[in-house]
């Protein structure tokens, strides 16, 4: 995979910086918080009031510095928690976390920022907070102030600031306390484009650096960009660690799940009008059901269609990423291919010629139309298919490259 | 990337050279050592957060810090007219003025040690939820605050005590040091108790107002310990009331600022109450310092 260099001489040895043994979490839910309530549900009664739930189920880790580790799961997974059980700010129930070195926690732009407070005053505050002694900030004082593209502000109370720029602000500062360890948690998408752009060189200067991130972030293709290695968890528990590629294409394959679940229930309501698309499936010729499609594959999108009486009517696909971005869409209209009259069951094949998909998960809609151009039936997301990643790119296509370079220096 | 792979395997060597240690507050024995240790190399956070609390108190006012001056010396001149001259007070207390303000001045550093600290976890909430800290600092953080708007307030006071032409200018003088410990002491340990009860338990706040009030009225600021005296006729219940640790702190106050008292009845031993209840104090301190270490671990989640 092209990964950022997360280099690291081989010669030095890579200690551990955070060592995770066995930690679970146990948050009480309790609906009571007032004195009165705590002894009016006294004893039997306030067991009642309280709820247990569990963010973390024995989580064993072990991270080595120089790793970016993203962890990934959906929400309420306990991937927050976890981050936080690493920065210290949540004990954990049971279990231990050792770690080394100095640690910096991101997990919110600007904790601690005081609206009555100027720039000036909030950088050393904020830096202070992280651990910067006075003079360290104030030898990097200029530095943050020209990365955060503050100016004249920063003798400006922040209250006044355009919400970009307080986060750029508070983003600069963490960024150059110098940690070790770096703790994100879905920050690193603030500020304009070109912001963004200098926030993640700033995260690549990092790795090079040696430094180690851990990141909780929803972007999994940023995740698959920026980490060396990403831990998936669900309900508490690690479901896998490893790989980024392998992690986040478990973790579409278990939001799909997920997706098809809560979908099922929706489906049955929806009316069956003139026509209905009833099953929609995605296999690579020659292959099982839900298996990889890999490069050379021809792929077979199988509609099955079904009317009461349908003269002249249409059947479009449309294949998309998993951010919902069209992909390629095709149709039986746009092919020319002889469309029967339905009545009763049907069925539209179309047969992608080996497609020059790039790696990833792709998903599949389908739309029956009738000869108005009226739409009869839309469904979104009526099934998926993965494709094997391609080694040598990323991106939606596969294209065979040959690459050369040439230097001025023999 | 040369310099950058240098810096990366400089980095790895240092790390390999740090132990592991665990992460977090640190709990069981020996944690209230080390909970010290961790807040006393934040000395330098501890006084950015009291110059921001102080700062952000007044900063958009026109009168800035005059107004943590005005408050006491309002109260100053409503028990000197109400107290002291409508209902004859300052008949039998001599220079009533700098009787009041010395024992207001005791009483006030307290109250906003106690009230300031109690609020003090819940209103960094923001910073505890996101970054650790050892928490202790954000109590100690209002009672550094306390204790500046204290200092300017004893400016004033030594300054009413020249206009008055009665500098304290006598031994008793430094019945004002015990005093002034025993109050930040009892202060600090409660701030810390009732901070962190305050996250779990949201009515400590309002019970902490009611309580200071109550504290107020029964040590003897805008009356005199001679009429307490007078009053109460059995020795036990006159040393119970002297004996509370604010009252004390108090007759100190009055002792080292109040010259025109140095003839009347004191209670005896008055020092050695002092300091009987600081190491009282300090145990309290030690105790009030375990409960917090233990209620802080779920501070995150609370808030």
């Amino acid at each position: 995979m092209p990964h950022s260099p997360a280099v690291t001489p081989d010669t030095a040895p890579r200690p551990e910086v955070a060592r995770i043994d066995g930690v679970s979490k146990r948050f009480t839910i309790r609906k009571d918080s007032s004195i009165k309530e705590r002894i009016v549900t006294l004893g039997r009664a306030g067991r009642r009031h309280k709820q247990d739930f569990w963010a973390l189920r024995d989580v064993t880790l072990d991270i080595f510095a120089g790793e970016t580790i993203g962890l990934i799961g959906h929400n309420g997974s306990g991937k927050s928690t976890l981050l936080k059980v690493i920065g210290g700010i949540i004990q954990p129930t049971t279990g231990t976390v050792e770690e080394r070195g100095r640690l910096a926690a991101l997990l919110e732009l600007g904790a601690g920022f005081h609206p009555d407070l100027t720039g000036r005053e909030n950088v050393f505050l904020n830096a202070s907070v992280l651990g910067l002694s006075r003079e360290e900030t104030e030898a990097r004082f200029d530095e943050i102030v020209a990365f955060a593209a503050i100016g004249d502000f920063i003798d400006t109370q922040v209250k006044f600031y355009s919400s970009g720029m307080y986060v750029r602000l508070a983003f600069a500062v963490a960024v150059h306390t110098d940690p070790d360890v770096l703790l994100v948690d879905e920050v690193l998408a603030v500020g304009d484009e070109a912001f963004q752009r200098k926030c993640m060189d700033r995260i690549r200067d990092f790795q090079r650096q040696g430094r180690t991130i851990i990141l909780v972030s929803h972007a999994l293709d940023q995740v698959v960009d920026l980490c060396s290695r990403c831990v998936l968890l669900d309900k508490g528990h690690v479901l896998y660690d490893g790989e980024p590629t392998v992690a986040v294409a478990r973790f579409r394959d278990l939001l799909e799940e997920r997706r098809i679940g809560e979908k099922a229930d929706i489906a049955t309501e929806q009316q069956r009008r003139a026509g209905a698309i009833t099953e929609v499936t995605a296999v690579a010729v020659g292959r099982g059901a839900g298996e990889t499609v890999q490069p050379g594959d021809d792929l077979e999108i199988r509609i099955a269609v079904e009317a009461d009486r349908l003269d002249s009517w249409v059947c479009r696909i449309q294949i998309d990423d998993t951010m919902g971005q069209k992909v390629f869409a095709t149709g039986s209209d746009w092919l020319d291919m002889p469309v029967p009259a339905l009545e009763g069951d049907g069925e539209v094949v179309f047969a992608l010629k080996s497609p020059a998909f790039g790696g990833g998960k792709y998903f599949v809609n389908a739309t029956l139309i009738d000869d108005d151009g009226q739409t009869l039936y839309n469904i979104m997301q009526a099934t998926s298919f993965n494709v094997a990643p391609d080694p040598r790119a990323i991106g939606h296509l596969r294209i065979a490259v040959e690459g050369n370079a040439v230097s001025a220096i023999s | 990337m040369v310099t950058a792979n240098e810096e990366a395997a400089s980095r790895l060597r240092r790390l390999a050279a740090t132990p592991l240690h665990p992460v977090g507050a640190a709990s069981g024995r020996g944690a209230g050592w080390g909970a010290i240790r961790s807040v006393l190399s934040q000395r330098e956070m501890l006084g950015l957060l009291v110059r921001r609390d102080l700062k952000a108190r007044y900063k958009d006012s026109a009168l800035g810090f005059f107004w943590s001056l005005i408050r006491p010396l309002i109260q100053l001149a409503i028990y000197f007219i109400v107290m002291g001259q409508f209902l004859g007070a300052a008949k039998s207390i001599p220079d009533f003025a700098v009787y009041v303000f010395a024992g207001l001045s005791a009483v006030g550093l307290f109250t906003e040690i106690v009230v300031g600290g109690t609020g003090s976890v819940l209103s960094n909430a923001g910073l505890v939820k996101k970054v650790y800290l050892p928490r202790e600092v954000f109590p100690l953080s209002s009672v550094g605050s306390a204790l500046f708007n204290f200092g300017i307030q004893l400016i004033v006071l030594l300054g009413a005590t020249f206009l008055v032409l009665k500098p304290p200018l006598h031994w008793q003088f430094f019945y004002a040091i015990p005093a002034l410990l025993v109050l930040v002491v009892y202060g600090t340990a409660l701030a810390l108790l009732f901070s962190a009860v305050n996250v779990y338990l949201r009515d400590t706040q309002y019970l902490v107002e009611v309580v200071t009030m109550l504290l107020f009225w029964a040590s003897p600021v805008v009356y005199s310990w001679e009429m307490v005296k007078s009053l109460i006729p059995s020795p036990v219940l006159l040393e119970v009331y002297t004996d509370n640790p604010l009252t004390l702190a108090v007759l100190g106050f009055q002792r080292a600022f109040w010259v025109a008292g140095d003839d009347l009845a004191w209670p005896g031993g008055l020092l050695l109450r002092l300091g009987i209840a600081f190491v009282v104090g300090v145990v309290l301190l030690f105790v009030c310092h375990r409960i917090f270490l233990r209620l802080q671990g779920n501070f995150a989640q609370e808030l």
